[in-house]
């Protein structure tokens, strides 16, 4: 759980960091995109790495959901299936402490596979194309984010993914051992906060910044 | 003060429960909860009717057999308490207070506000212990243990095995018990032999008993009554990965 | 021996006399030697035959844990019983001070020896000399296997294990874990039991009520018991049995003990034949938190190490109902630095929480009913700093508050006697064998080691000692002799106790009447704190036994049993338990009636120094009195064990 997630969220830094490429102008973000492709040239084929980078990524994602449903089902099973909610007593909704991320996790993290598919239908396999298709990856980008819902969708989407860091990283990490120590897992906290934070604005900034015209 | 108790009632294992109604009147701020309880049913027995069943014991937070969930919060709302050393000091007059039994499916409700806790017997069982057969001690002072790891060991120790950890978990697990002894035991150098088996032996019994898997939540430190913390069970976790690469 | 006429007068109408007995287990030898030697003679147990001999252990403390561990790890086939639901839950769990072991290794002059010296003159002169020459001698053992099996004892900078003084002794020999010394070591005593369990030797049962013991051929051969949940009443068989089923004194109501302390197995032992040592022998601890009303369930103990540093005092004026500290230095009375210039607010337990009584009984008590009296930090903060006394005193400071909802940093803590520990019970031999054969008897169950009086510490030790290292070479010895007769639950014996037991459920669970269980306990402790506690008289004594008499006609006609047998059912668990109580009750006020001198714990007002000091009578009460049951409506016999010291010289306890 805590491997493959970390994973994603590697990908998901180096991927924020391609997408502010928008920033830089179309010749610079389809160079990048045409880049990726290109990397690892001639030792790899073409889409080489690219692909050994999808296969990582789709191994992380296949594993981080498969022990997420694990999780979820011994959890279920371990409570009846009703999780905190399974006292009568309605008195102390969110326990003593939790945050309320810790809540989204599961259904917040099945928001955001679809939205990855919907997502890769949008951008990598240009099966739906709103506000009009592309050969370069910068137009299409630029095109759907000039659309309020589709900016509206991937706000929600990254505002899951946002929560599920915020509880994710921490927990990750602290299941991997960094915890060490009460002040640390303050610390832990604070870092996968401004992780979230940081993922979550990196990834904002292109949309709202085509949405609103500042970029093309 | 006059209290108006919803208190989980239930047969047996087999036949379902249900929250019923009480109340009662005069009660003094000093009393404990449990002595509260005490008295709602010599009441309750007066009238002929089935007293409320509940555990208790040394009734003074040291042996951990006590454990009810009070509105809605493990050993009640105060922090580092047992419900036996919770008092009515900490309600109001006219307040409505909930009472029911730890939830867990590894923890089967035996009548009324008793469970089952067997299954952390067994999980010592599958590792919790260092092998030391009567006899064959070397002088205490064989090997010296520093002062800090004896005291974090102490710390770990301190774990009643009350349960309150499951019964606060939303996942369900008892991970911080398991952490708390593998913890204890993992910090002495007396432990060490053993360090391995403990902690994987140990989590599979965990896993085998029902109980839920840890996704870092806290709210098992948060109601445990000995500040047992979570920094534990990260600890575990290390020894559980350094089994698992030992092993290989 | 000659008997004072008064003697027989006061209490011959409750009791008969009855040939005098006499350890005969304890070999003849120089005391140092008595245990090597016994443990030579002993017969032994062939491993490969070990399996097939079975012992039925009740009692998971120290005592029956560690008893239980060991026996099944030298793999015998053992059967181990506790009310509670885990073996971890027994009441030692809750001692907090420490456990003594004469390691010496602050070598300050400590030895085998002076710990044994310091625990019979602690016992007042009325220990049996041999047992606690062992005791001492395996203390030594005790501590290293504790820190073997992971105890985490606390230690110092260099890593090596801290010790303190405890209960007024001059040496530090007291190993401790921080204020959970008893919980720490029963752990230790639990896990390795768990390790039993795991590999087979041992079979554990939770939530079973041992309620009768079932004698075979004039031998100990097996237990009746109710499981809790399900309410059966099932047989267990064996080659012996062994109790270590901890004090009674719940006996009182109010105590330090745990709600299920209950005297059930060693009193239905007792009606059984096996014989009761100095019932009347009970330790009340002095720093205990006062009774808040009669809600009130239990009473809780503060560790005595607040003494080192609190000081004790009332207004000198019992008028003077002023804020404590609003009250100047010259209306206070330190009573016990004013009465024990040499020793202070360290004087011994049953000194200091006599002293308290008496100052309360003047009408000085503090607090709600006037029991109480302030044990006072102001001093302590003033000299060591709030910093320091928090290190020290952190936890019980926080115990305080968090039961009293007073701040003891602020206004001066509020202590209250309380009954603690009980000296007493079933009469053991050097073996630990009870008068009944087969049956023994360990930890707090036993009237072997502490006298009169226990030293502060010395409890722990002693069910370690009893369940580690005493025990099971003397089990050995006796199941050597096995096979006995085979008797399995169909025996008749069994049968019928088994039926008896039946038959007392049903009895209580059909009286229907009109008093709960809980009022009938709360009636007998308030008899037995007021004429058999901190300070007994003839006519008090007299006067209870009448009471309890009737208080026990009573229960068996209007006592309210709710609910039925087949089910949990803790009503009727606790009316089984008070039941015996009564009984018991009774039985302690006759021996302390008969016991026409004050010694240790048992204070009578008849005798005392001109200063109010206990005064023993060596010459006619230097015995055990160990009491047979007589039948029901007749009397107990009394059987005396004299003692004799070879190593000690008697002498008179002085803490001026
Ligand atoms: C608050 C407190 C503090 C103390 N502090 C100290 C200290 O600092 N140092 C010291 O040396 N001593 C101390 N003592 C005394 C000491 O803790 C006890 O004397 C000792 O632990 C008793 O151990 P035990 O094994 O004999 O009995 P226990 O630990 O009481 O165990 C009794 C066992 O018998 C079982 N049992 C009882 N009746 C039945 C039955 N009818 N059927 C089935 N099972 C039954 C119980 O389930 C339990 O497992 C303290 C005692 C108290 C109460
Ligand atoms: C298919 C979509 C996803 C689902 C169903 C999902 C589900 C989960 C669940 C159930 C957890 C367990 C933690 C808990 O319950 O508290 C979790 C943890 C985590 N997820 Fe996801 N997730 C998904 C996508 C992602 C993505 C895209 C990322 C990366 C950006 C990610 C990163 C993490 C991380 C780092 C953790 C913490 C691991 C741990 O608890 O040890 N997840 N996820
Ligand atoms: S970790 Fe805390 S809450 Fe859990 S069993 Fe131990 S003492 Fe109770
Ligand atoms: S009754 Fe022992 S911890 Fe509460």
């Amino acid at each position: 759980m805590a491997i493959s997630g970390l994973v994603l969220v590697g990908y998901l830094v180096a991927h924020m960091y391609g997408n502010l490429k928008v920033f830089a102008g179309q010749e610079a973000f389809d160079e990048y995109a045409h880049h990726l492709r290109e990397l690892g040239e001639p030792m790899l084929p073409y889409e080489g790495a690219l692909w050994l980078i999808r296969i990582v990524l789709l191994a992380a994602i296949g594993v981080h959901i498969f022990s997420a449903v694990t999780l979820w089902r011994r959890s279920r099973a371990a409570t009846g299936g009703k999780g905190s909610q399974r006292y009568a007593s309605s008195k102390a909704p969110r326990g003593s402490q939790r945050s309320y991320a810790s809540f989204t996790m599961r259904w917040g993290g099945v928001v955001i596979i679809l939205f990855v598919i919907y997502h890769l239908m949008h951008f990598t396999w240009n099966t739906i194309a709103p506000g009009g298709a592309s050969d370069s990856p910068y137009e299409r980008v630029v095109n759907g984010f000039e659309i309020w819902w589709v900016v509206l969708s991937y706000t929600i989407a990254l505002l899951a993914v946002g929560f599920h860091l915020r509880h994710g990283v921490w927990a990750a990490l602290a299941s991997l051992g960094a915890n060490t120590s009460q002040r640390r897992r303050r610390n832990l906290n604070i870092l996968a906060t401004l992780v979230a934070l940081v993922i979550m604005v990196g990834f904002l900034l292109p949309p709202f910044g085509i949405f609103f015209g500042l970029v093309g | 003060m006059n209290i108006t108790l919803r208190v989980w009632r239930q047969q047996n294992a087999d036949t379902p429960g249900a929250m019923q109604t009480y109340q009662v009147a005069d009660v003094s701020p000093d009393m404990s909860f449990l002595e509260m309880l005490d008295v709602l049913n010599e009441q309750l027995t007066l009238a002929g009717d089935d007293p409320i069943a509940f555990d208790s014991d040394c009734r003074e937070g040291i042996c951990g057999m006590c454990g009810l969930v009070i509105n809605g919060l493990a050993h009640g709302p105060n922090e580092l308490v047992t419900t036996c050393q919770l008092h009515m000091r900490s309600f109001s007059d006219g307040d409505v207070i909930d009472v029911e039994p730890w939830r867990a499916q590894p923890f089967s409700v035996i009548k009324d506000l008793v469970v089952d806790r067997s299954s952390f017997d067994r999980i010592i069982q599958a590792g919790g212990f260092i092998s030391a057969p009567t006899g064959t001690a070397p002088d205490a002072h064989a090997a010296p243990v520093p002062k800090a790891d004896a005291d974090a060991a102490f710390d770990a120790a301190t774990c009643i095995g009350c349960g309150a950890c499951v019964a606060a978990c939303p996942n369900g697990s008892a991970s911080l018990f398991v952490a708390a002894k593998i913890t204890h035991l993992g910090l002495l150098p007396q432990g060490q032999p053993e360090r391995d088996s403990r902690a994987l032996d140990m989590l599979a019994q965990h896993d085998e008993e029902g109980f839920g898997g840890c996704t870092q939540i806290g709210e098992c430190t948060a109601a445990c009554p000995k500040g047992i913390q979570l920094d534990l069970i990260s600890r575990m976790q290390r020894d559980v990965l350094g089994a698992l690469s030992h092993r290989r | 021996m000659s008997v004072t006429p008064e003697h027989v007068d006061n209490s011959g109408s409750f009791y008969v006399d009855g040939d005098p007995i006499a350890d005969a287990k304890a070999p003849d030898v120089p005391l140092s030697q008595t245990w090597d030697q016994r443990r030579f003679d002993a017969k032994l147990v062939n491993p490969a035959n070990r399996r097939k001999r079975s012992v039925i252990i009740v009692g998971t403390g120290l005592a029956g844990g560690a008893a239980a561990a060991t026996l099944g790890e030298a793999g015998y086939h053992v059967k181990n019983f506790c009310y509670q639901d885990s073996p971890r839950r027994a009441h030692s769990i809750a001692a907090q001070g420490g456990i003594n072991a004469a390691k010496n290794y602050r070598n300050d002059g400590d030895s085998i020896h002076r710990l044994f010296y310091d625990t019979v003159k602690g016992g007042d002169y009325r220990s049996r000399e041999s047992n606690v020459y062992r005791l001492a001698q395996t203390s030594v053992e005790i501590i290293d296997q504790c820190v073997a099996q992971g105890v985490p004892f606390a230690r110092e900078y260099g890593g090596l294990l801290d010790n303190r003084s405890f209960g007024g002794v001059q040496v530090s020999r007291t190993f401790y874990a921080r204020g959970q010394t008893g919980q720490q070591l029963l752990l230790g005593a639990y896990q390795a039991l768990e390790r039993q369990i795991a590999a087979g030797t041992v079979e554990m049962y939770t939530r079973h009520e041992m309620l009768d013991v079932i004698i075979v051929d004039g031998r100990a051969r097996g237990i009746v018991v109710r499981d809790m949940v399900s309410g059966e009443i099932e047989t267990h068989m064996a080659d012996a049995v062994v109790l270590g089923t901890g004090g009674y004194g719940n006996v009182f109501f109010l105590s330090t003990n745990a709600m299920g302390c209950n005297v059930t197995a060693s009193w239905r032992a007792h009606r059984k034949g096996a014989y009761f040592g100095n019932p009347c022998y009970t330790q009340i601890h002095p720093t205990c938190i006062p009774v808040s009303g009669d809600h009130q369930s239990k009473l809780t103990l503060m560790s005595e190490s607040l003494r080192n540093d609190g000081r004790i005092w009332v207004p000198k004026d019992g008028d003077d109902k002023r804020d404590p500290r609003q009250i100047p230095e010259d209306e206070r009375d330190y009573y016990l630095e004013r009465r024990y210039p040499a020793f202070g607010n360290l004087v011994p337990r049953d000194v200091a929480s006599r002293a308290a009584k008496q100052v309360c009984d003047e009408g000085r008590g503090v607090g709600p009913g006037g029991f109480g009296v302030y044990l006072d930090f102001a001093d302590a903060i003033k000299r060591l700093g709030r910093k320091a006394v928090e290190a020290k005193y952190g936890n019980l400071f926080d115990m305080y508050a968090q039961i009293t909802g007073e701040n003891p940093y602020e206004v001066p803590m509020r202590i209250y006697p309380a009954v603690h520990y009980t000296m007493g019970g079933l009469w053991v031999d050097y073996d630990l064998q009870s008068s009944i054969p087969g049956l023994f008897v360990i930890g707090e169950a036993n009237f072997s080691d502490h006298g009169a009086n226990r030293l502060g510490a010395s409890a722990l030790m002693q069910g370690l000692a009893d369940g580690y290292f005493v025990l099971p070479p003397m089990i050995s010895n006796y199941l050597a002799d096995a096979p006995f007769e085979a008797a399995d639950e169909n025996h008749p014996e069994a049968v019928a106790v088994s039926q008896q037991v039946q038959e007392r459920v049903s009895t209580l669970l059909s009286i229907n009447g009109s008093r709960t269980v809980d009022s009938f306990h709360r009636e007998l402790g308030h008899i037995m704190w007021e004429y058999c506690g901190m300070e007994r008289t003839k006519e008090g004594l007299t006067k209870a036994i009448g009471l309890i008499r009737e208080l026990r006609e009573e229960f068996w006609r209007d006592v309210k049993v709710t609910g039925v047998n087949e089910e949990l059912n803790q009503t009727l668990e606790k009316a089984g338990r008070v039941a015996d109580f009564i009984e018991l009750g009774e039985l302690m006020c006759i021996d302390a009636l008969h016991r026409e001198e004050s010694c240790g714990g048992h204070f009578r007002a008849e005798h005392q120094t001109e200063d109010g000091e206990a005064l023993r009578d060596d010459e006619n009460f230097a015995y055990v009195a160990a009491w047979e049951f007589g039948g029901d409506g007749g009397q107990p016999i009394l059987h005396k064990e004299d003692l004799v010291y070879t190593e000690i010289e008697m002498k008179q306890r002085s803490y001026k």
